[in-house]
């Protein structure tokens, strides 16, 4: 096969670097030259499935209903810990409707997330699987649930992030509960610190966020005696399809994944979780579909959160300059085996000689954590950006003037590569025009009333979202003259199927609504997770070139009906257009009776020895009642340089979306554990408080938008996770800078604010 | 004198989008259940269960209810109205247009819930504000964050109609 080659590439998902073989066929396509909007890059398009979003045609998973379809529901552990010495399901068993109880002592041997067992014969937090039941309808599966007899042995608990690493708390693992979750250094750290004109040694905290995504995780499965077909609330079709092949012991094509549309995500969906093991499993054994959907309160326990964490920040400032930055952190991963690593923005963020930065992951009996939108980043960069200004008020520098000085360099300090594009200082710019920045002083401003103090406040955001191979579209014309696109990733809210259709048309002159988007299915050839903010720049360059492939064909076939060569002919909304003619595609195309055209394309490794990222800077303007410690937060502007703009409308969305879920992150938003108990006391939407319409400041949106030709073929990079970045602290040092008290806790809620603004009263 | 139902499924009948259905539920299913399940209507979403978020939101007699809170017996006699009728002929209610055109949502799970919060707004108060619009969708949670879009599509759908 001619120009077929093996290649690697280096790719950043979550802000960790990954290696990855990829084929690569063919050439890639040039970067177009400018950033000028063409006949639909660029332009703010209503969404192509708008319709189906408001009409509530749109299918969920939840809305899936198959003939003779059984409902699953899960026992889970009311403890936070116990051996589960024995299972007594009898009275369950005998309730009329109940088709199969699993639990560990009958399910089989199953290897799934790094253990042996679906059902865990020592529960590790309140909500673990215990047994689950398959039943002809939910009511009579909730009943049989609670009529399952369970004989715990209880075992010593820790719920708490700090009361874990501390010397009397029960060791969950086997090898104690602080686990290494990565170590960074360049320079000398110790020395420069001591050298330094300036230190400052803080200690700040972040509460466990929850996701709750609309639309719970949940599975529809359906087991036809040789192959099962899987409807998931899911950010990964393919994510999913592995995990069930590798748990259930099947070959890829016996396990079709399908999520065409889904409520919600925020990073908890890039796999199945037990309930789609369970799903799976109970159809298999019955032959018939299973649908197995969370509960909110499940949602809450066991579907993932971000985790708390403790960070200590030193840093030390010298002739204008920060000199050396040291960052600690642990994180509350409860179950989870892994860490989202908070000192990723103190590693890369800014030219810093002497960084040290140490990670470790925290074993508690609560559920396990899950990536939640920009994971550890968010939480990171809330400490980081809070302790910038805070050496920035030592030093007696502007803040946003100590962080120019240090935002300048063109290569990522950590690698040393350059990088592909980085246009901060512009989002500075344009940032601190939007605020009016020049107005801030360093004591703050009166506000409104008597009462109340205003400040301003800003923060910076690193992150990656180039995205990378493998990600494959095929494009077909139909006999209408319209494109079908296919494509292996999916849709989770983002407007991907829009942009994506913007790109095909694009390139092959259609208009809009003649490309119809085919995604959310294994069917197709693979796509990836949307995760990390790399669907668009992974995908897209792949459809540029699938579209591009069947317009060359498409011209020469045109040609040939039209007798006239394929050199003399474009494309132009959605037609073929030659020297004083225009024949519509639908007239050509039925010349050529069933004979299809079809492009395929893929997404061409990155580039070597470049930093590809994504920047910005968001600006708060708050008031603070000092009576009663509420943050009223008035104004927030972003401004983000991630490359290309494809759709404004849609990419304006994502990031005051972002704005809203970082708002929550920043004031209201805490899970709260009952320490003795071990039970989340606030698993619904109640008590767990996530913004509302009410809650909503003035949001300015602004885009450097420029193409990051380097990048990739579409200039695109990843916009899902920067605009949760640095809200909070911009926020926070809004509010120091209102009110002189510096809040070290996320979320700040009046409780903490107070706190901060009497010990300022106290010095 | 009523005649006590129940506990065991029985004949209701509702009216819902303006036709007459029948089901047979027993006396303590929801609306919602009723709407999602024996009727089919499955655009009316399930989120909380327990009316803490607005996504089950269908009209009554053109004011707004939480579907999930209401007994479906309960509402025998009444015009229920959902999401999946709003529409006539294909042709989108200005509420949904307007959603549509200032992109008022992203995942979508919510949108039904809001839409018809919106909706009922501009039927009671058809010269509704900003902040009426605002007011309106407070029980609407939306965890995609699509507020500032939702309350300028209410904006927009009011203004067209005056």
């Amino acid at each position: 096969m001619p120009g077929l080659r093996v290649l690697k590439s280096r790719d950043e998902f979550e802000g960790e670097i990954y290696t990855s073989t990829v084929i690569v066929e063919g050439d890639d396509l040039p970067a177009s030259r400018d950033g000028a909007p063409t006949a639909e890059i660029g332009r703010a398009r209503p969404r192509v499935d708008g319709r189906n979003r408001v009409t509530g045609r749109a299918m969920y998973t939840q809305d899936v209903r198959l003939p003779g379809m059984l409902h699953a529901a899960i026992l889970r552990s009311p403890v936070p810990r116990a051996r589960v010495r024995a299972i007594d399901t009898k009275k369950a068993e005998a309730l009329p409707g109940v088709r199969a109880v699993l639990h560990r002592f009958n399910a089989p041997e199953i290897e799934f997330r790094g253990e042996k067992t679906l059902f865990r014969d020592e529960v590790k937090f309140v909500g673990d699987e215990v047994a689950a039941v398959a039943a002809d309808d939910s009511q009579v599966a909730q009943q049989a649930i609670a009529l399952i007899e369970v004989d715990y042995e209880i075992l010593p608990h820790v719920v708490d992030l700090e009361e874990a690493i501390g010397p009397k708390a029960p060791k969950i693992d086997p090898d104690g509960n602080v686990h290494d979750a990565g170590e960074y250094k360049r320079g000398d750290f110790r020395k420069a610190f001591k050298d330094a004109d300036v230190t400052i040694d803080v200690t700040y905290r972040t509460s466990t966020q929850m996701h709750n995504a609309l639309e719970t995780h949940g599975a529809v499965a359906s087991w036809d005696g040789d192959r099962l077909t899987v409807w998931e609330s899911t950010q990964a079709v393919f994510g999913v399809r592995n995990m069930l092949k590798d748990a259930l012991k099947l070959q890829p094509t016996q396990v079709r994944v399908i999520c065409e549309y889904m409520g919600g995500g925020f990073g908890a969906k890039l796999g199945t979780y037990k309930y789609g093991v369970i799903a799976s499993l109970l159809s298999m054994r019955l032959g018939r579909p299973v649908r197995c959907v969370l509960t909110r309160r499940e949602e809450n326990l066991a579907a993932g959160n971000r985790s708390a964490t403790l960070q200590k920040l030193k840093l030390a400032g010298k002739d204008g300059r920060i000199v050396a930055l040291e960052h600690e952190s642990w994180s509350n991963s409860g179950q989870g085996r892994w860490a989202a690593n908070p000192t990723g923005p103190s590693n890369t963020l800014y030219d810093i000689a002497n960084v040290s930065s140490t990670a470790h992951r925290v074993t508690t009996n609560a559920g396990a954590l899950s990536a939640f939108r920009a994971p550890g980043y968010v939480e990171g960069t809330f400490a980081l950006e809070s302790a910038v200004d805070e050496l920035a008020v030592a030093m007696k520098v502007d803040p946003l003037t100590l962080r120019k000085r240090h935002a300048r360099s063109v290569t990522d300090p950590r690698t040393d590569n350059r990088y592909s594009l980085k246009r901060l200082l512009e989002c500075y710019a344009i940032g601190a025009h939007e605020i009016g920045w020049s107005k801030r002083r360093n004591a703050g401003m009166r506000g409104s009333q008597p009462h109340r103090r205003r400040g301003l406040g800003m923060a910076t955001q690193i992150w990656g979202g180039g995205g990378g191979p493998p990600a494959y579209a095929t494009v077909h014309i139909e006999t209408d003259g319209t494109a079908v696109l296919r494509v292996g990733v999916q849709d989770i809210g983002t407007g991907t199927r829009t942009a994506i259709a913007q790109v095909c048309a694009d390139e092959l002159g259609l208009q809009l609504d003649q490309v119809t988007v085919r995604l959310g299915d294994t069917d197709a050839p693979y796509g990836p997770g949307s995760g990390g903010s790399v669907t668009l720049a992974s995908i897209g360059p792949a459809v540029r070139i699938a579209a591009s492939e069947v317009r060359e064909k498409l011209l020469v076939a045109a040609g040939g009906i039209l007798e006239m060569p394929a050199s003399e002919l474009r494309i132009e909304r959605g037609s073929i257009v030659s020297k004083g003619a225009r024949t519509p595609l639908k007239e050509v195309m039925p010349k050529l009776d069933n004979s299809t055209i079809i492009g395929t394309g893929i997404r061409h490794p990155n580039p070597d020895k470049l930093a590809i990222k994504t920047f910005g800077a968001h600006f708060a303007q708050v008031e603070v009642d000092v009576r009663t410690g509420e943050i009223f937060v008035e104004k927030i502007v972003a401004v983000h340089d991630v490359g290309r703009i494809v759709n404004p409308l849609t990419a304006a969305s994502q990031v005051q979306g972002g704005i809203v879920q970082a708002l929550g992150f920043a004031l209201t938003e805490e899970r709260v554990v009952d320490r003795g108990l071990g039970r989340v006391m606030n698993a619904n939407l109640e008590w767990y408080e996530i913004p509302t319409s009410m809650d909503v400041p003035e949001i300015v949106v602004r885009f450097v938008d420029v193409p990051d030709r380097k990048a990739n073929n579409l200039g695109a990079k990843g916009l899902g996770e920067p605009p949760i970045i640095p809200t909070a602290a911009a926020v926070a040092n809004a509010v120091a800078n209102a009110t002189g008290a510096r809040v070290r806790h996320a979320p700040m809620t009046r409780a903490r604010v107070l706190k901060a603004l009497a010990m300022v009263e106290a010095s | 004198m009523t005649s006590l139902r129940g506990p065991n499924a029985v004949d209701l009948t509702l009216n819902v989008n303006g036709h007459d259905r029948s089901v047979h539920v027993p006396p303590r299913f929801s609306l919602l259940d009723t709407l999602r399940g024996p009727l089919g209507l499955t655009g009316t979403k399930l989120v909380c269960d327990e009316g803490d978020c607005g996504a089950c939101t269908v009209l009554i007699d053109d004011r707004p209810v939480y579907s999930c809170l209401t007994l479906a017996i309960a509402t025998e006699g009444r015009r229920v109205e959902t999401i999946e009728g709003l529409s006539q002929d294909g042709t989108l209610h200005p509420v949904q247009e307007a959603f549509v055109e200032h992109d008022a949502y992203q995942c979508g799970f919510c949108t039904p819930g809001q839409v018809m919060s919106v909706v009922s707004l501009l039927r009671a108060k058809p010269d509704a504000r900003e902040d009426d619009v605002r007011r309106a969708v407070s029980g609407n949670l939306c965890r995609c964050g699509a507020y500032p879009n939702i309350v300028a599509a209410g904006v927009a759908a009011a203004k067209k109609k005056r």
